[in-house]
């Protein structure tokens, strides 16, 4: 068995591998579940059940979906061209504390209406992830620091001061007023009015954050494949080399990339906060893994943002049947699990879309090498 | 006497943290001796938190589940530690040397597939590990009988057997790279492979192999915090310490002395919070503060080295992350 580089790569290709990859990840996935002695076609089935088919299943998956699609697209806008920004997480966390203190901030001076509270969490949000980002990013740009490790670690600082502002302190963010909050640490919920409406289509609520979600994919699809700006990232995604000849600013596409990719992901956690959760919970936020979560979409999709939309979908529905099914039957851990399996499948797959494999015997070597060098 | 005499010194607050520092530095060093040896032969894993904390895992199961005395419990739960971390190393290893995948994206497959979401965490429910304290732990062995001397003692001789089983490690490590011809054959892999390949060395073989004893290695080290330094089993224990090992192989330029030196380093960073908290010193701060420090302290040191030294690139294997295809050469 040979690998040979495919000089054209068919378009079908690039839908039928992700889709094969899937299919793949969900027999080695049942392998695991066999090995440790579960029923992988009972389990499978509870889990679709529960993530699209049983009733409400559709709005929940929705509702979960909603964040891992931001973090996705978060992803997908900086992987594409070659900077790995794995801070999608701690980027989330900053958008749901700045979007939720703003939210708090402006019930508290008397504001009662709910399209400024949208807009104000939405500018907040996406400035405290891109805040969040920046740093990653200057390290980046000036100092040549690789991303992943600077961004990654920023994640786990996030995750304490999301601790912080909860549990170890008495900050804004915090109920400190009703009795649930005086016995157990708890944050405090933002007003009535600052709750994100949602767009009911039959018996389906599609939350806010959704649609914004999608017109942020198709935006940043338009940005990338059809404005000067995303021509020259995608030349310095394919070689710096190239791009720094023909006189394309690095630093500051490094820099832009990565607050585009912060600013993504934090809008996710400000329209999590608006749409769902309320308030700032610290345990949840930090158990939930949108971020890393956000990477996978992000690769299945093969970086395309409007494949993003359909991808989060399918695996925020998963997680989400996932968490709602803990337990004796389907132990935590199962849903990173399946997730890494997906993502393994997907890198594979990969390999198909960019050789062709041969069996068999060796093709005449002449032949072989007039089609290598005929353009 | 001369215990009488040591304890007064030894329980100073410097001979403390450096005592500490040894012992929460040292699943940092066998992780990043680890990483060492995958990335001298140009591959890069930032697997490494999946596969230490299916190594803490599947040691603390070891552990728990055999019985035999002691010693050999002790020892068969480092090998099953070893063997999970070579497993998934396997992974990444067929993934990017054999199918030519991204690396840097399956790294981060393998720390979401096995890490603190994923299977260490399934298997620890599943094997209902959770809750209950290690049976067997490495306990401190006062080998040479120098355990009492003077600030010197607590710190290198009164520690496990794992501390100096890395010590081990990193001489072995050092100079089978610098001194051996098989190490001689790694580096070339991990500068030019097509030139290694045109002397007639295996770029795959070398590849997988050293891919796979980083995995051990990583494995080992996530050992450590289950079995001596935790010692439960708890879901993420780890807490990030495979990437501060990848962290670490940077700010060694890629050498295996100076990752035991900024295994240490790191080491104190990680005991500070818990040793101040023990003291009741600095209450005023918030605890996070210190949570925090060996994170931001990874960023500021990255940061110190790459600025001066990225520009030349000292130390980085020149293939490092690049799959090797012969035809593609």
């Amino acid at each position: 068995m040979r690998l040979e580089r495919r000089l054209e790569q068919p378009r079908w290709l690039s839908v039928v591998v992700p889709i094969g990859s899937l299919a793949v990840a969900f027999v080695l996935m049942a392998i695991v579940l066999l090995a440790t002695g579960h029923q992988p076609l009972s389990t499978y089935r509870t889990l679709f059940d529960s993530a699209f088919f049983a009733d409400g299943a559709l709005t929940s998956t929705l509702v979960f979906c909603t964040p891992i699609v931001f973090t996705g697209l978060a992803a997908a806008a900086a992987f594409r061209m070659q900077l790995y920004n794995i801070g999608g997480e701690g980027q989330f966390y900053w958008g749901a504390i700045a979007g939720v203190g703003i939210a708090l901030y402006l019930g508290d001076r008397g504001v009662s209406s709910t399209p400024v509270f949208v807009l104000a969490m939405v500018a907040a949000g996406m400035l405290a992830g891109a805040a969040w980002a920046a740093i990653p990013g200057v390290l980046r740009a000036f100092f040549r620091t690789n991303e992943i490790i600077t961004s990654l670690m920023l994640n786990y600082v996030a995750g304490l001061v999301l601790t912080y502002l909860i549990i170890d302190s008495k900050s804004y963010w915090r109920d400190l007023e009703s009795f649930e909050g005086q016995t157990f640490p708890l944050g405090k919920s933002i007003p009535e009015e600052a709750k994100w409406p949602s767009a009911d289509l039959e018996s389906l609520a599609v939350p806010l954050g959704f649609g914004i979600a999608i017109v942020v994919a198709v935006a940043l699809w338009g940005l990338y494949s059809r404005t000067r700006f995303g021509f020259e990232l995608q030349v310095i995604g394919d070689s710096q080399q190239t791009a720094r000849f023909a006189g394309m600013r690095l630093r500051r596409k490094i820099l832009a990339v990565m607050c585009i990719s912060g600013a993504i992901a934090g809008l996710g956690g400000a329209s999590y906060e608006g749409d769902f959760a309320y308030q700032i919970d610290p345990t949840g936020l930090q158990a939930s893994f949108f971020g890393y979560t956000g990477i996978v979409v992000a690769a299945l999709a093969r970086y395309n943002p409007l494949a993003v939309v359909p991808v989060g979908f399918l695996l925020g529905g998963l997680q989400n049947a996932g968490y709602t099914l803990q337990g004796a039957d389907f132990p935590s851990g199962l849903v990173g699990v399946m997730q890494g399996l997906i993502l393994f499948c997907a890198l594979g797959g990969e390999v198909l879309v960019r050789y062709r494999v041969r069996v068999g015997r060796r093709a005449a070597p002449a032949a072989a090498a007039a089609e290598a060098t005929s353009p | 006497m001369s215990t009488l005499l040591a304890s007064g010194v030894n329980d100073r607050f410097l001979v403390l943290i450096l005592a500490s520092a040894v012992l929460y530095g040292t699943p940092l060093l066998f992780a990043a001796l680890g990483e060492l040896l995958a990335e001298r032969s140009g591959v890069l894993n930032l697997g490494v938190e999946g596969m230490m904390l299916l190594g803490a895992v599947m040691g603390f199961w070891a552990v728990q589940s055999l019985e035999a005395a002691g010693g050999v419990t002790l020892a068969a739960a480092l090998v099953v530690a070893a063997l999970a971390g070579a497993l998934m190393a396997l992974i990444h290893a067929f993934l990017v040397i054999t199918l030519r995948a991204n690396q840097i994206v399956s790294g981060l497959a393998l720390t979401i597939f096995a890490g603190a979401a994923g299977l260490s965490s399934y298997l620890g429910n599943d094997l209902d590990l959770s809750g209950a304290p290690a049976d067997r732990t490495f306990v401190p062995l006062d080998v040479l009988g120098l355990g009492d001397l003077p600030v010197l003692g607590p710190i290198l001789f009164d520690q496990s057997a794992l501390v100096y089983l890395s010590w081990a490690c990193t001489l072995a490590i050092g100079l089978y790279l610098a001194r051996t011809r098989p190490g001689l054959n790694v580096r070339a892999v991990g500068e030019s492979p097509a030139a290694a390949d045109a002397m007639g060395i295996n770029v795959t073989a070398y590849r997988y192999a050293h891919t796979l004893a980083g995995g051990a290695l990583a494995g080992v080290g996530g050992a450590c915090f289950s079995l001596e330094i935790t010692p439960q089993w708890v879901t993420g224990l780890t807490g990030g310490a495979g990437w501060i090992a990848v962290a670490l192989v940077i700010f060694a330029f890629w050498r295996a002395d100076l990752c035991l030196v900024g295994a240490y380093l790191f080491g104190a960073f990680s005991a500070l919070p818990l040793l101040l908290q023990a003291r009741g010193w600095l209450t005023g701060v918030p605890a996070e503060v210190f949570q925090s420090l060996p994170y931001v302290m990874t960023i500021v040191v990255l940061v110190a080295v790459s600025s001066s030294a990225a520009k030349r690139r000292l130390g980085a294997p020149a293939a490092l992350g690049v799959p090797y295809v012969r035809e593609e050469r």
